[in-house]
């Protein structure tokens, strides 16, 4: 009867379903690892990565100024703040934010006059507008609508974060390396 | 089919040979020639054709533009517009190719939309309607994949933000990002993979619509009444009667086409996509091409959070659904009859859901704000409630007129509403 085949294995039937197993687990893993680098392939290649980091010199920012400076492929936007757009994006209460960051932490200490950012909306990534949009001296993503505000924190639409603050030092008072 | 059997006896000696061996002449007269068909198809029935026909150019035209097109992020923009004006024939071969991706949706969404109506997705044809739903899913990622190609401005950022989209899934996203544009950013590497897969696309699809015919074979045709073949007095041979009618059909079919390639090849273009790719600046406004509108309407229709899960992630999980559950409506739709024509109530919910689309077409290309957003939303609600809501309410509740009782008598007496 069959179901004493299945209740009462012969060890000759338990030893054959232990080699199926095995074999199938050992081709499993040898399939795997003859893909991985069909698909380790597809990332960033070394003369991508090597253009990990750029220099930036402050001093011929003009304050209200902005610039888009390319690092990575990416826009950075480096804007100069005035001190009206520095004291308005402090006044912000927490509570009116999506994504609550205090102006402070969106900027380096003793050089709050200078926002350093990614450009790219954290929507779909498309390139926001400077003071395009309802907040004053913010930005705008003609994209989805997302609107940015002076410390460039998401205010409205449907981004859900802030833009992005990328990894950058001051090397001096007036120079900064990013990345 | 069971009426029909093989008709084929081999004439000469060579032909008995040569179906001993391989019945690939057997296999023909069989399945195309002999090939029992309702013989009340309409001409909504002769977009499966016409996509074949569709499909077959696309990849004969492909093939001789990548002769000349260089996928290279500094050339790619200069090569098409080389191939549209010094290449021999290329403005025509270039335009062929563009219009026709716009034409194979066309086909598309008539193929789909007939069968909605018609019930076809009913068993016992549920694989092969689901098979229709992997080609749609396919001939998307082809066109995008395709549209990146001429590395305009509108190629650029439509291959940004699709990306993007993958961005949106939890933890794995910005890895999985990078690992799709092999950078940072959309560059180099990225417009070289979507040429690669631009290629490979066309001939898994092709490998598809095979599978799409053979379940299309096993049950035959589903029909405008949707009633099952009964008798072989309810079919005639494929050959010559649809043969003929979906060669005529193919035939007006392409005359819209060729008005478009031959007087207005940029009319379903965007201006923008003649500036080259630039990195740093975002056209003022982002438009797909029209075929994707309605999808893109749903997805940035969405900018509220629900719990957790964020706008953005909330946009994506509703775009991909609204393509994923059409792989569930042949379970959504439990009513026993399968074609609308005898269904009272869902006649004018189905014509609503097609008018919605459109609607939603409209919204994706106007800008996201006021009035926009709020249809959007309504247009986006809708188009769930019909598959989630609609749907399964009226397979329980809905009374169908009486169904004739063959294809033959419904043929011999028509059926007036």
């Amino acid at each position: 009867m069959a179901t004493d085949a299945t209740t009462n294995p012969t060890p000759h039937a338990k030893r054959r379903d232990f080699l199926y197993v095995a074999a199938g687990a050992v081709g499993a893993v040898a399939v795997g690892a003859a893909v991985w680098p069909l698909i380790n392939q597809l990332s960033p290649d070394a003369s991508v990565l090597a253009l990990a980091s750029v220099d930036f010199d402050l001093s011929s920012l003009a304050p209200g100024q902005v610039v888009t400076i390319k690092w990575r492929g990416q826009p950075i936007f480096i804007r100069h703040r005035t001190p009206e757009d520095i004291k308005s994006m402090e006044a912000v209460p927490l509570s009116e934010l999506k994504d609550p960051v205090p102006d402070s932490d969106r900027v380096k200490q003793g050089h709050e006059q200078y926002l350093v950012m990614i450009g790219i909306c954290t929507h779909l990534g498309c390139v926001p507008l400077f003071d395009q949009g309802m907040f004053r001296d913010g930005w705008f993503c003609p994209c989805h609508g997302s609107q940015y505000d002076a410390s460039g924190r998401i205010r409205q639409g449907p981004a859900p974060l802030n833009l992005v603050i990328p990894p950058y030092k001051f090397v001096s008072d007036t120079k900064i390396t990013i990345g | 089919m069971a009426e029909h059997q093989g008709s084929y006896t081999p004439s000469s000696p060579l032909g008995k040979w040569v179906d001993e061996r391989l019945p690939i002449i057997r296999f023909t007269k069989e399945q195309l020639w002999d090939y029992p068909t309702p013989k009340n198809l309409n001409y909504w029935w002769t977009f499966g054709a016409i996509l074949t026909a569709m499909l077959a150019i696309q990849i004969v035209t492909g093939i001789v533009l990548a002769m000349h097109y260089v996928p290279e992020a500094s050339m790619a923009f200069d090569s098409v517009e080389l191939i549209r004006r010094d290449v021999a024939g290329g403005r025509m071969l270039q335009a062929i190719h563009a219009t026709g991706a716009s034409m194979f949706f066309v086909a598309i969404y008539i193929h789909l939309f007939r069968g909605l109506y018609y019930g076809s997705y009913k068993a016992p044809r549920e694989i092969l309607w689901m098979l229709g739903v992997l080609l749609l899913l396919l001939t998307m990622a082809a066109a995008f994949f395709g549209y990146v190609l001429p590395w305009g401005q509108m190629s650029y950022w439509a291959a940004t933000v699709i990306t993007n989209i993958f961005a949106a899934i939890p933890v794995v996203g910005d890895p999985l990002l990078q690992l799709l544009r092999g950078g940072f950013a959309v560059d180099n590497p990225t417009l070289n993979r979507f040429f690669s897969l631009h290629y490979l696309t066309p001939f898994i699809i092709a490998a598809v619509v095979v599978l799409h015919i053979w379940a299309l074979h096993v049950p035959g045709n589903n029909n405008p009444v949707g009633v099952d073949v009964k008798s072989s007095r309810d079919t005639v041979s494929f050959h010559p009667y649809f043969t003929m009618k979906d060669l005529f059909a193919t035939i007006v079919f392409f005359i819209p086409f060729a008005w478009l390639v031959f007087f207005a090849p940029d009319l379903l273009g965007h201006p923008d996509n003649y500036i080259p790719a630039n990195p740093l600046v975002t056209p003022p406004e982002i438009v797909p091409e029209w075929y994707f509108l309605p999808f893109y309407a749903i997805l940035r229709s969405i900018d509220f959070s629900i719990l957790f899960i964020n706008s953005k992630l909330l946009g994506v999980i509703f775009f991909g659904g609204s393509i994923l559950i059409l792989f569930f409506v042949p379970w959504l739709d439990r009513s026993k009859v399968r074609s609308g024509t005898f269904r009272p109530l869902f006649k004018p919910f189905f014509w609503l859901f097609v008018l919605n689309f459109i609607m939603l077409t409209y919204l994706g290309a106007q800008p996201a704000q006021g009035i926009y957003v709020v249809l959007s939303k309504v247009g986006v609600a809708y188009y769930f409630a019909y598959f989630l809501i609609i749907l399964p309410l009226l397979s329980r509740f809905e009374v169908p007129r009486p169904l004739p009782a063959s294809i033959s008598e419904s043929v011999l007496t028509p059926a007036r509403s």
